[in-house]
């Protein structure tokens, strides 16, 4: 099963190498919003910087994660269905669409770092809210996008049905990275929101893996 | 008849009740909130009611992927849909109770009143919802309409706890039930904050409220399995 799973990511994995224009157009849309942001305003201050830094992620996690069930056709589907169990495929995709938004996320702080300054006081720990946040967000995208795939219309429905649901997800990762802004939270309540984003992940993945069968065959 | 509608008869003694009692009986007069906590068997009942529909719904789009059975898809839709109704509801009573109360000075609007950590949650819950009747207007196909969106309810379902049990749990709000007041409970701790009396109507009214849920849902089952006569055969 593992060597399945690696199998299939190493497929997207190559796939994004070979058709390097999607993986660059991504890169090109976070440095150029980030490059707007620069030019618009020169110095934000702490909340609106860790605001615009969220609603950025979220913006790069549907342009990067919402095509990965939109891209397969048809005949490629069938033919993935006819090699691989529909759990092996869901778990592929998350891991690859994990992979794929940390990296994004942290290009995308090191612009911010770059270009709007750096009012972070503890830029270490929140690299890491920020890989929990690229994990977390990209995990629920994938499942609404397995979902939207099937609707018609599908690329508006991504943004559609994306929204609300990643909603509590961020709020609580906004209110996470506070804390690596240097305010003060009652001991032990930024691990405790920190498992709680976690096991938010591991019910959104538990979700995917028992809900994707279902919406895999036609 | 009878034997077969008690629970609607039940339902309209209970709310007959509820109305008559709410309005009429004794209430403690507690500063600020006054009067209106007659609100009470009124937002607090739609919640419960929205909360138990959803979970009726959630079954059923569980039962609906065991068998696909169509039947079960429009019981869950149905649910839903009324239970979303029950949630605007709720959101709407909170929202006049918020205008009486928790409007201190002249120069607050309702709008900066209503930026409440529960409020939002509740508003995601009920947006999270909307999209499920959006999702199901985006099919041509029935058996793939009924099949994602039982898919994407289970999902709802699931969100609907961080968003309305959890988030609210976690920061200070006007709302009862905020961390520093110890209630454990993120609205309200029926044993701790309401007085005896109170209890009296309150209890029969939940009851009330969710059986007229039930019986609304029930009527627009009805209609959409008359409607959808030939693609259901059992």
């Amino acid at each position: 099963m593992t060597k399945r799973i690696f199998a299939l990511l190493k497929k997207d994995i190559l796939l994004e190498f070979r058709q390097k224009h999607t993986f660059y157009g991504i890169l090109l849309y976070i440095a150029s919003t980030i490059f707007v942001l620069y030019l618009s305003m020169d110095k934000p201050d702490a909340s609106v910087w860790n605001g615009l830094f969220w609603v950025i992620q979220l913006f790069i996690c549907v342009n990067a994660v919402a095509k990965s069930f939109l891209q397969e056709s048809r005949g490629r589907m069938l033919y993935f269905y006819s090699i691989a169990s529909p759990i092996e495929f869901v778990i592929a995709k998350i891991l690859y669409n994990i992979v794929l938004m940390i990296f994004m996320s942290l290009i995308s702080l090191f612009l911010f770092f770059m270009f709007l300054e750096n009012p972070v006081s503890d830029s270490l720990r929140f690299m890491l809210i920020v890989i929990l946040g690229g994990a977390s967000i990209s995990i629920v995208f994938t499942l609404m996008s397995a979902i939207a795939a099937k609707a018609n219309q599908n690329a508006a429905l991504i943004a559609i049905l994306g929204f609300p649901v990643i909603l509590p997800m961020l709020l609580m990762l906004i209110r996470l990275s506070k804390s690596a802004f240097g305010e003060i939270f009652k001991a032990g309540a930024v691990l405790q929101l920190a498992g709680l984003i976690a096991g938010l992940d591991v019910l959104v993945l538990a979700m995917a893996i028992i809900l994707f069968p279902y919406l895999w065959k036609d | 008849m009878v034997k077969k509608n008690w629970w609607k008869i039940l339902s309209l003694l209970l709310l007959i009740y509820t109305v008559v009692a709410g309005f009429l009986m004794k209430v403690p007069d507690l500063p600020i909130i006054h009067q209106s906590i007659r609100n009470l068997f009124f937002h607090v009942c739609m919640w419960f009611g929205m909360m138990i529909l959803f979970i009726i719904s959630f079954v059923y789009s569980m039962k609906y992927l065991r068998g696909f059975n169509l039947r079960n898809d429009i019981i869950a839709q149905q649910f839903a849909a009324v239970g979303t109704f029950f949630g605007i509801l709720g959101y709407t009573t909170g929202a006049i109770w918020a205008n009486y109360t928790w409007i201190t000075d002249q120069s607050q609007s309702l709008g900066s009143v209503l930026k409440e950590p529960k409020l939002i949650g509740a508003a995601i819950a009920l947006l999270i919802y909307g999209e499920y009747f959006v999702l199901r207007g985006s099919f041509n196909d029935i058996d793939k309409k009924a099949r994602i969106s039982a898919v994407y309810n289970i999902f709802a379902f699931a969100m609907l706890f961080p968003s309305i049990w959890i988030i609210p749990r976690l920061v200070g709000s006007l709302h009862p039930g905020a961390p520093g007041s110890d209630t454990g409970n993120p609205a309200l701790n029926a044993q701790k904050d309401l007085d005896a009396t109170m209890r009296m109507v309150f209890y029969p009214a939940v009851i009330g409220w969710t059986l007229v849920g039930v019986w609304l849902a029930n009527l627009r089952i009805r209609i959409q399995l008359i409607k959808d006569k030939s693609l259901i055969n059992e």
